[in-house]
C-alpha cells in the first residue's frame, strides 16, 4: 500500500466550497415555492436537461481533478516517509496510463508510428530513414500494424455494447422509480425531462466508454509536440475551464449583490459613490484592464518566488488571481442590473409597509429585497459561464491568461497554433481542443437559455 | 443641445480622473518602479546601480505623489504621478521601451486599425440585421428554429477557431489571399478582405440572436396590430414599420463601440500582422512595456466615454420623448 499526502490547493478549496454552496442553495430552493416552481420549469425543459447532463459530466471530471495528493516515494523501512514533488490528482491516478505513456513527439490519432521520419539503426543492416514505431500506441498489435482499423472498431464495439448494457441498468432503475411514484404516467410524460437525460446519458456513455477503453491501446486523439497524449490534456483542461467559469462568478457575486442593493436601496451619496466606482471600472476596456492587472500580478509573483513551494501552487495562485481580475472587470453589469431592480422594488407597497412597521433596513434587504432579486442573480451566473470559458482561451493566447505550465484549452490552442503550417498538417490537438471547448460552451449556453426562460417572467 | 453636451463632457472628467488614478495605482503602487526595473533588466543583470540607472533613464526616480525635496508648485509637479499619469490628459504619453514617442506611434497605427475595424463593423451590422430580420419574418417556423439553433452553435465556437480555421482554409489550402501582412494604399485590400470576413462571420451568432429578440419585441406591439388591421401586407408592415422602429434600439446600442473602432482588435491584428493599435498592445504586453499598456488603457477609456456620450446624444436625437434636461 503506497502512502500519500493530501495536498489542498486554494482552487480546490474554492471549488469544493462552490459544491457546498450549490447544495446549500438547493436546500434553500426546495423550501422556497416560487424558486422551486422555476426550477421545475427548467427540469421540464428537454434541451435544458440534456445540456445539464453534459455539464454534469464535465463537472464530474473537474471535481475528480480537484482532489490533489503527493504520492509517497519508495523508502527503506524505518526511514521517514518522503513524498514526490509532483502534485497529482485523483483524475491523474485514474488516467495513469494516459499520463505516463508519452511518445517522442507528434503522432496522429490511432497511429502506430511517429509523425516524422527518423534515422533508425537496424542491427546488422545499417541505418534506414523511416517512421519509427510508437512506444505505446498500438503496441499490442505487434507486427500486425495494418489491422488497426479492425482492431479499433472491434474494441470500440465491445466497449459500446458494455456501455449500452450499463445504460439499460440505469434506464430500468429510473423507469421502476417513476412507475412507483406515478403509475399512470409514461416516462416521456413525466414532469421531469427524464427521457432527455437518459438519451444524453446514452450518448455520453456510448461515446466515452469506448474512447477510454481504446485510449488504453492507442493515442485516440494523437500526441502533441512533446509526445503527451492529447486526450489527457483535454481532461486536464476541463478543470481549468470550470474554475475560470465558476470561481470568477463566485468572486464577483458578493460584491455585485451587496453594492447593487445598497446603491438602489439607500440612494443619495451612497448611490452616487457606487455608481462612480462602477462607471470608472466599466470605462476601462476589459481586455486592457485584465492585461494591465495580469502584468502587474506577474511582477508580484516573479519578485516573490519564496511564497510558493511547488510549481503547481504557483500556477494555482496565478489561476485564482486571474479569476479575481476577471471578477473585478465583470461585476459591473450585474451590479447595475441589481441597482435598477432594487430602485423599482423599494417603491412597492409591501416594502413601504415593512418600513412603516419599523423593520430595520438590513432586515428589509435580506428578507424582502434579496429573494426577489434571486432570479437576476441566477440568470447572470449561468449566462456568464460560457463567456468566461471562451475568454480564458483568448486571454491565454494573448499571454495574459493562466500560467503556461497549466493545461487549459487556451494554452493547448496556443501551443498548437503553428502546427497547421506544418507539412503534413498536425490538426489533431487543435481540433480536439476546439471540439471539447465547443461541447462545454454549447451545453452551458443551452442550459443558460433554459434557466433564463424559466426564471425571467418577461421572456416569451 | 450645446449646453447638454458640455454638461456631459464635464461629467466625464471625474470618471477620467478615476481611470487615471486606477491605472496609476495599478502600475506604480501595487509594484514599485524597483520591481519593474528588476523585471525588465532580468534576473542576471540586477544590481542596485542598474536599477537606479533604469529608473533615472525613464524618470521613475522621483517620489510617487509628493516631492518634499522641492519648493512651491514643483512639490506636486516633480513626481511620477504628475509626469507619467496626469500628463496623459494633454496627450503626452512619454516614450516606449524602444525609445519611440508613444503618442506619435499611436497616431501612425490608428489608420490600419480603422481600415479593419470600420468595414467589419459596417458589414457586420448589415449582415446581422438582415439575418435577424429574416428570422423574425419567418418567426415560429422550422426555419426560425434552426436559425436560432445555428446562432447558438455559432456563439459557442471560440473566436480563435474562426481566425485559425479561416486562415488555414482560405489562405493556405485555397491560396486566395495572403495569410498575413499589410500593404500601403489600394494594395491593402488583399490583406484586409480575410480579416474583415472573419470578423463579420465570428460576430454573426450572438448579434443575430440579440437583434432577433429586439425585432420580436417590436412585432408584438400595438401599432403593428393596427397596421395589420388596416390591411397592410405583411412585407410592408415589416419593412416600413417594424424595421424602422427596431433600428432605433439597435443603432443607438452600437453607437458606444464606434469610437472604440480606433483601438482595433487584439486578436485579429496579431494573427494577421496588421500594424495597428491592437498588435501594438499585444507586443507591449509580451515585451512587458508598461508605459505603452498604461497609455492604451487610458486611451481606451477616453474612447469608451466618448462612446457613452455619443450614445446619450443619439438617444435624444432619435427619441423625442427624451429631453435634454
Amino acid at each position: 500500500m503506497m502512502g500519500f499526502q493530501v495536498v489542498v490547493l486554494w482552487s480546490d478549496i474554492l471549488i469544493w466550497l462552490l459544491v457546498a454552496a450549490g447544495v446549500g442553495v438547493g436546500v434553500l430552493i426546495a423550501k422556497t415555492p416560487p424558486l422551486l416552481a422555476a426550477w421545475r420549469r427548467v427540469g421540464a425543459n428537454r434541451v435544458g436537461m440534456a445540456s445539464a447532463t453534459v455539464l454534469l459530466a464535465f463537472i464530474l471530471i473537474g471535481l475528480l481533478d480537484s482532489l490533489h495528493y503527493r504520492a509517497q516515494l519508495e523508502s527503506k523501512p524505518g526511514q521517514k516517509a518522503v513524498y514526490a514533488i509532483e502534485v497529482l490528482s485523483v483524475l491523474d491516478a485514474l488516467a495513469a496510463p494516459l499520463r505516463s505513456r508519452n511518445e517522442k513527439t507528434y503522432s496522429a490519432p490511432f497511429a502506430t508510428r511517429l509523425y516524422a521520419k527518423e534515422t533508425i539503426d537496424l542491427p546488422g543492416q545499417g541505418t534506414v530513414r523511416d517512421y519509427p514505431r510508437l512506444k505505446h500506441g498500438g503496441k499490442h498489435l505487434g507486427e500486425r500494424e495494418d489491422e488497426v482499423a479492425e482492431d479499433a472498431a472491434f474494441t470500440a464495439f465491445k466497449a459500446g455494447v458494455l456501455a449500452f448494457i450499463g445504460w439499460l441498468g440505469v434506464f430500468a432503475a429510473v423507469a421502476t422509480v417513476n412507475r412507483k411514484k406515478s403509475p399512470k404516467l409514461k416516462l416521456r410524460e413525466a414532469a421531469f425531462a427524464w427521457d432527455a437525460v437518459l438519451l444524453t446519458l446514452l450518448l455520453i456513455l456510448v461515446f466515452a466508454v469506448p474512447l477510454f477503453w481504446l485510449s488504453g491501446y492507442y493515442h485516440v486523439f494523437g500526441t502533441d509536440k512533446v509526445g503527451q497524449d492529447v486526450l489527457y490534456q483535454i481532461l486536464k483542461s476541463v478543470r481549468t475551464g470550470l474554475i475560470i467559469g465558476l470561481v470568477t462568478t463566485l468572486v464577483m457575486l458578493p460584491m455585485a449583490v451587496l453594492l447593487g442593493i445598497v446603491a438602489g436601496y439607500f440612494r443619495g451619496w451612497v448611490d452616487d459613490l457606487i455608481q462612480y466606482i462602477y462607471t470608472v471600472l466599466n470605462s476601462i476596456p476589459g481586455v486592457l484592464l485584465i492585461a494591465a492587472a495580469v502584468l502587474m500580478m506577474q511582477v508580484v509573483i516573479d519578485t516573490n518566488p519564496q511564497w510558493f513551494s511547488t510549481a503547481a501552487e504557483r500556477a494555482d495562485l496565478r489561476l485564482l488571481a486571474l479569476c479575481f481580475i476577471l471578477g473585478i472587470t465583470s461585476w459591473t453589469g450585474l451590479c447595475r442590473l441589481l441597482r435598477g431592480e432594487t430602485l423599482k422594488l423599494r417603491e412597492l407597497e409591501y416594502i413601504q409597509a415593512a418600513q412603516a412597521f419599523g423593520v430595520s433596513s438590513w432586515r428589509i434587504i435580506v428578507r424582502h429585497i434579496l429573494p426577489n432579486l434571486m432570479h437576476i442573480v441566477i440568470i447572470a451566473l449561468v449566462m456568464d459561464f460560457s463567456g468566461l470559458v471562451l475568454a480564458e482561451a483568448v486571454l491565454s493566447y494573448v499571454g495574459i491568461g493562466v500560467d503556461p505550465t497549466m493545461t487549459s484549452f487556451g494554452t493547448m490552442i496556443n501551443n498548437a497554433r503553428m502546427e497547421l503550417g506544418r507539412e503534413p498538417v498536425v490538426w489533431w490537438s487543435l481540433v480536439a481542443a476546439f471540439s471539447a471547448m465547443f461541447i462545454l460552451v454549447l451545453a452551458a449556453n443551452l442550459f443558460a437559455d433554459a434557466v433564463r426562460d424559466a426564471f425571467d417572467p418577461r421572456a416569451a | 443641445m450645446l449646453a447638454y453636451i458640455v454638461r456631459r463632457l464635464l461629467y466625464a472628467l471625474p470618471i477620467l480622473i478615476g481611470v487615471n488614478l486606477v491605472t496609476f495605482a495599478l502600475f506604480f503602487v501595487v509594484n514599485t518602479p524597483d520591481d519593474m526595473a528588476r523585471m525588465q533588466l532580468g534576473v542576471k543583470r540586477v544590481t542596485p546601480e542598474a536599477i537606479e540607472k533604469w529608473k533615472v533613464e525613464r524618470g521613475y526616480d522621483k517620489p510617487l505623489m509628493f516631492n518634499s525635496g522641492a519648493n512651491g508648485l514643483s512639490t506636486v509637479t516633480e513626481t511620477i504621478f504628475f509626469e507619467k499619469s496626469a500628463r496623459m490628459f494633454v496627450g503626452d504619453f512619454g516614450r516606449a521601451e524602444d525609445g519611440r514617442d508613444i503618442a506619435r506611434e499611436i497616431g501612425n497605427r490608428m489608420l490600419p486599425s480603422l481600415a479593419i475595424a470600420l468595414p467589419t463593423f459596417i458589414l457586420g451590422l448589415f449582415v446581422t440585421i438582415t439575418f435577424a430580420l429574416t428570422l423574425a419574418f419567418f418567426r415560429a417556423t422550422a426555419f426560425d428554429f434552426w436559425g436560432v439553433v445555428l446562432c447558438v452553435a455559432a456563439m459557442s465556437i471560440s473566436g480563435l477557431f474562426y481566425i485559425i480555421g479561416g486562415q488555414y482554409l482560405i489562405s493556405k489550402v485555397w491560396r486566395l489571399v495572403p495569410i498575413s501582412g499589410f500593404g500601403d494604399g489600394l494594395e491593402a485590400w488583399r490583406f484586409l478582405i480575410l480579416p474583415v470576413l472573419i470578423g463579420v462571420v465570428s460576430g454573426i451568432g450572438s448579434s443575430t440572436r440579440w437583434y432577433r429578440t429586439i425585432f420580436l419585441e417590436e412585432v408584438s406591439k400595438d401599432y403593428v396590430r393596427t397596421a395589420r388591421a388596416k390591411g397592410l401586407p405583411e412585407t410592408l408592415v415589416f419593412f416600413r414599420h417594424i424595421l424602422r422602429n427596431a433600428l432605433i434600439p439597435i443603432l443607438t446600442g452600437v453607437v458606444v463601440v464606434i469610437p472604440m473602432l480606433f483601438m482595433g482588435s487584439l486578436l485579429t491584428e496579431s494573427f494577421f500582422g496588421i500594424p495597428g493599435l491592437g498588435s501594438y498592445t499585444i507586443d507591449a504586453i509580451n515585451a512587458q512595456d508598461f508605459s505603452v499598456v498604461r497609455s492604451m488603457v487610458f486611451i481606451g477609456s477616453v474612447l469608451y466615454i466618448v462612446g457613452l456620450i455619443l450614445t446619450d446624444i443619439s438617444y435624444t436625437l432619435v427619441d423625442p420623448r427624451i429631453r435634454f434636461e
